[in-house]
């Protein structure tokens, strides 16, 4: 059976993965230089080795509560087509294994901007579920902010 | 004197005189060796000397001359290279010459010298020169040879390729075995490679080498990173206080930077590249539109870095089709103005303080003025009043705003809708600039200024709101640095756009940390801090917390998520390992443009808001001039004004006119010291024949306004007192300051309503 290896990551408390095949590098937090009037969820710039690399933080990205103000994130670099990207999350976790037995549709609990970037969920061992989230629609956050969607689906359910 | 002794003396003057430019020729040919006229120069004095020597019978001279005159003619038939050791023995050899023409002319006859060393040594350089060529001759060891030497084919392998290729088939030996499955593909690589080795050449093809451009834009990059990792040790390691250290840092910058400007040079281009094409594109032009124009290049050597090359390719193209298609005339209005049928197209390019420039000049009509403005009202680029206002050059600028075009018909050449604008726009994203310089009649010249690189420039380093911004140095002018109490008067809010009053000038301000939409760390006691700065043809402030330093800063690319916003034009690293953002001051200065515009665009015109001239009456006063009825807006040279008895005059388009003083017919009680040499800012009225000029005193700005009305006034010439832009300004009474100049201005009016 084919497996696939996930480099995982916890936000607000889920485990999320990306394929370890997208991942560049995971390395420890440093200054971010802010960018002004961009979108939200772009963290700021970090210099990687010598690159000026975006960084992303997930939360703002997936609509989750702002992170502590005592907590602070870890860079998960991703290959993207435009170079590399960081994205910033909680706390890296290991390299986990699936098979697609494991695999399951993104459950309904799964809403808001989460519904269109992750694209599958994988229940584990321990029974936790893995979030897989796919980097393409991740890093762009150009095109479509969360808000203007979390917007439209309130006005329309009330 | 007899006859003979006569035509050795001219021999010794023709001679003395030759010898000195010989030695002339010979330093010069050194240093240009492939000058064949200075050769050629060279060849025919000493052939000249060599035969009227032996005519004269001085056989030592002839001997001598003999001997360089064949080395010459070696040299001449490029059988021999000029080597410092060829110099060398020419000019000993004209040593010797002069030594012997000395002795002629002091007793008449040859001296005893023994010149068989000398000529001995010619000879010997002219017999290398032979060798030399015959070296080069030795051919190389033929593929079949070196296959059959290393056992690799047999001599019937060889013979049987050598027949195929006998009865027709054209490819190489190689390529026959390879099918033939005697060699494999490797095989004859392996020895082609080998077949090099043993023929070694040194000619001019193999000292250059073709790199892949990724490679040096990666080389490039590598650089960039060690010049910054450079000034990163280098701001540290002074407080540091180790010397050897020091040293050696001192060390690591001059390699870098040396290094630094070999990998540019790698990049450099010759600007010919983009202009081959050219010749070609204006003949096609030609064809299309039925004209004759010849192109002419100057300074085609001129290097460039690549990437400036490929980003000026197709603004150069647009402009070389403009002048052939809008700026050089039709054949019969060529003939009609006395110039030749043969249009002409000049591109040249030089270096100049460390950029480049460009000019691409025809010699057609030049630019239309009336036509320009035509254009620019009809699309609504200007409105009447402000264009009344404009200089020649402000109108010619005029073509460079998008939307512009003066073909008046669209043909397939040029004139569709890609415009100057967008030439400009090329030219300013890689820190150029561009400016129009055209006499009516004589032609239009097109200057372009562009940097030499673009991977690495100096920046300046600003900050608003705790955040450092770097901005490109070729866009600042100055800096100024503004205490709190002078920037509450020298910075003014003229309808709700903030500008600083520079030197008699309005600066429209930009904040940084308002156009950034963060918050500003000055502090109400901290100096105000303008960089001003250029782009796009227009002067603005952008108003900064703090000023830091100026850096050399590498450039890089933005990611697409942040790619979109306007005022950044990239990121860069500094010294110190932070990112930092670079500011896009053409984003910045369209801008300051949009919100100091002077007028909406015209449809908006025809509102009720009144157009009006700012200015000033004595030291705190402010006068409007309402401009609805002004014919024009002239600044006149001092020397324009004329006392004609009691009365001021004015020259104006030949003819003198009465005039008047806006600040005595509005009783300026508290007047500025005038300086009779500065300029007078004139406004024209025009009524029929008649003609009046009022003077005012510098003009601050011209506003479009619906101002608020809060007082009528009394006082002289005065008609109203209005709030405009937060200032109470008072409204001039046109009708009474033109009758102040003119009684008469009105007459026919009044006239003509009494009948």
């Amino acid at each position: 059976m084919t497996v696939t290896q996930f480099s995982t990551f916890v936000l607000a408390g889920q485990l999320y993965g990306i394929e370890v095949g997208r991942v560049h590098s995971v390395t420890k937090f440093q200054p971010l230089t802010e960018v002004p009037l961009a979108p939200p969820s772009v963290a700021g710039l970090l210099n990687l080795r010598g690159q000026v690399t975006t960084a992303i933080d997930l939360r703002v990205r997936l609509d989750l509560p702002p992170r502590g103000a005592d907590s602070t994130p870890m860079n998960v670099v991703v290959k993207t087509d435009d170079g590399l990207v960081s994205l910033l999350v909680d706390s890296v976790g290991d390299v986990e294994n699936t098979t697609p037995d494991q695999y399951d549709e993104v459950p309904e609990t799964v809403t808001g901007a989460a519904r269109e970037l992750v694209v599958g969920a994988y229940t584990m061992a321990d029974n936790r579920l893995l979030l897989a989230l796919d980097v393409a629609r991740t890093v762009d956050v150009g095109t479509r902010s969360a808000a203007p969607v979390d917007a439209l689906t309130d006005s329309a359910t009330k | 004197m007899n006859d003979m002794d006569e035509i050795v003396q001219e021999f010794l003057v023709e001679s003395h005189e030759n010898l000195d430019q010989l030695d002339r020729d010979l330093v010069a040919l050194e240093r240009d060796p492939q000058s064949r006229e200075r050769l050629s120069s060279i060849f025919r004095t000493i052939h000249t000397i060599k035969g009227t020597s032996g005519f004269l019978a001085f056989s030592e001279l002839e001997k001598v001359t003999h001997a360089g005159e064949s080395l010459l003619s070696r040299l001449r038939d490029g059988k021999l290279h000029l080597t410092a050791e060829v110099t060398t023995g020419l000019l000993t050899m004209v040593d010797a010459v002069r030594r012997l023409l000395a002795d002629i002319e002091r007793t008449g006859a040859e001296a005893e010298h023994d010149h068989t060393g000398l000529i001995a040594d010619l000879v010997a350089l002219q017999e290398r020169a032979a060798m030399a060529p015959a070296e080069q001759r030795t051919p190389a060891p033929r593929l079949g040879d070196l296959l059959i030497q290393t056992g690799r084919a047999t001599e019937d392998d060889v013979h049987f390729a050598i027949r195929e290729q006998e009865i027709g088939d054209r490819r190489h030996i190689g390529e026959i075995l390879v099918e033939q499955g005697v060699l494999e593909p490797g095989e004859v690589a392996e020895m082609l490679g080998q077949q090099g080795d043993q023929f070694p050449q040194r000619s001019i093809y193999e000292s250059t080498l073709r790199v892949d451009v990724a490679l040096l834009d990666e080389l490039m990059n590598l650089v960039g990173e060690l010049v910054l990792t450079r000034n990163q040790i280098a701001a540290n390691i002074v407080d540091s206080g180790d010397a050897v250290l020091l040293r050696a840092s001192q060390r690591l910058n001059a390699i870098a930077t040396d290094l630094q400007s070999g990998v540019m040079r790698a990049r450099m281009q010759q600007i010919n590249i983009v202009w081959q094409k050219i010749p070609r594109v204006v003949r096609d032009i030609c064809v299309a539109v039925g004209k004759t124009v010849a192109v002419e290049m100057e300074g085609q050597d001129t290097e460039l870095d690549k990437t400036i090359i490929e980003a000026i390719n197709a603004p150069l193209t647009h402009i070389v089709r403009n002048a052939v298609d809008h700026g050089i005339e039709a054949a019969d209005v060529r003939l009609a103005a006395g110039k030749q049928v043969e249009g002409k197209v000049k591109l040249s390019a030089r270096h100049e303080s460390g950029s480049v420039t460009i000019e691409i000049s025809d010699d057609g009509g030049g630019i239309d003025i009336d036509r320009v403005k035509a254009t620019a009202l009809k699309n609504g680029l200007v409105n009447p009043v402000d264009l009344a206002a404009m200089t020649e050059d402000d109108i010619k600028a005029l073509v460079f705003l998008p939307g512009f075009s003066t073909a008046e018909s669209i043909t397939n050449v040029s004139g569709r809708g890609v415009g100057m604008d967008v030439v400009r726009n090329n030219i300013e994203k890689i820190g150029g600039s561009i400016e129009l310089r055209s006499a009516s009649g004589l032609g239009t010249t097109v200057v372009i200024k562009i940097p030499l690189t673009l991977a690495i420039m100096p920046a300046l380093s600003v900050s608003a709101g705790g955040h450092r911004y770097a901005i490109p140095q070729a866009n600042l002018l100055e800096l100024i640095r503004l205490e709190p109490e002078e920037a509450a008067t020298d910075i003014q809010t003229i309808h709700d756009a903030p500008v600083f009053r520079l030197r008699d000038e309005l600066l429209p301000l930009v904040y940084l940390h308002e156009r950034l939409g963060i918050a500003s760390a000055r502090r109400d006691s901290d100096p105000f801090f303008i960089a001003v700065l250029q782009a796009d043809d227009r002067e603005f402030g952008l108003v900064v917390d703090v000023i830091e330093d100026t850096q050399e800063i590498v450039v890089k690319p933005l990611q697409k998520q942040i790619s979109g916003i306007d005022v950044f034009a990239g990121a860069t690293i500094f010294g110190d390992g932070s990112v930092s953002l670079i500011l896009d001051v053409i984003a910045m200065s369209a801008q300051a443009r949009r919100r100091t515009a002077v007028g909406p665009a015209p449809a908006q015109l025809a509102a009720s808001r009144d157009k009006m001239l700012i200015t000033n009456i004595g030291a705190h006063r402010r006068l409007a001039v309402p401009l609805s009825g002004v014919t024009r807006l002239e600044q006149l040279p001092a020397t324009a004004l004329e006392t004609v008895g009691d009365r001021e005059m004015l020259q104006y388009r030949g003819a003198i006119i009465p005039m008047a003083r806006v600040s005595d017919v509005v009783h300026d009680s508290d007047p500025v010291a005038i300086d009779v040499e500065a300029p007078l800012q004139v406004v024209v009225y025009r009524r029929g024949e008649r003609t009046v000029g009022l003077v005012v005193n510098e003009i601050l700005d011209i506003v479009e306004e619906a101002a608020v009305v809060s007082a009528d006034s009394a006082a002289a010439g005065i008609a109203t007192t209005l709030v405009l832009g937060d200032r109470i300004t008072e409204l001039l009474d046109v009708h009474a300051a033109i009758i102040a100049a003119d009684p008469e201005f009105f007459a026919d009016e009044t006239a003509g309503a009494a009948r």
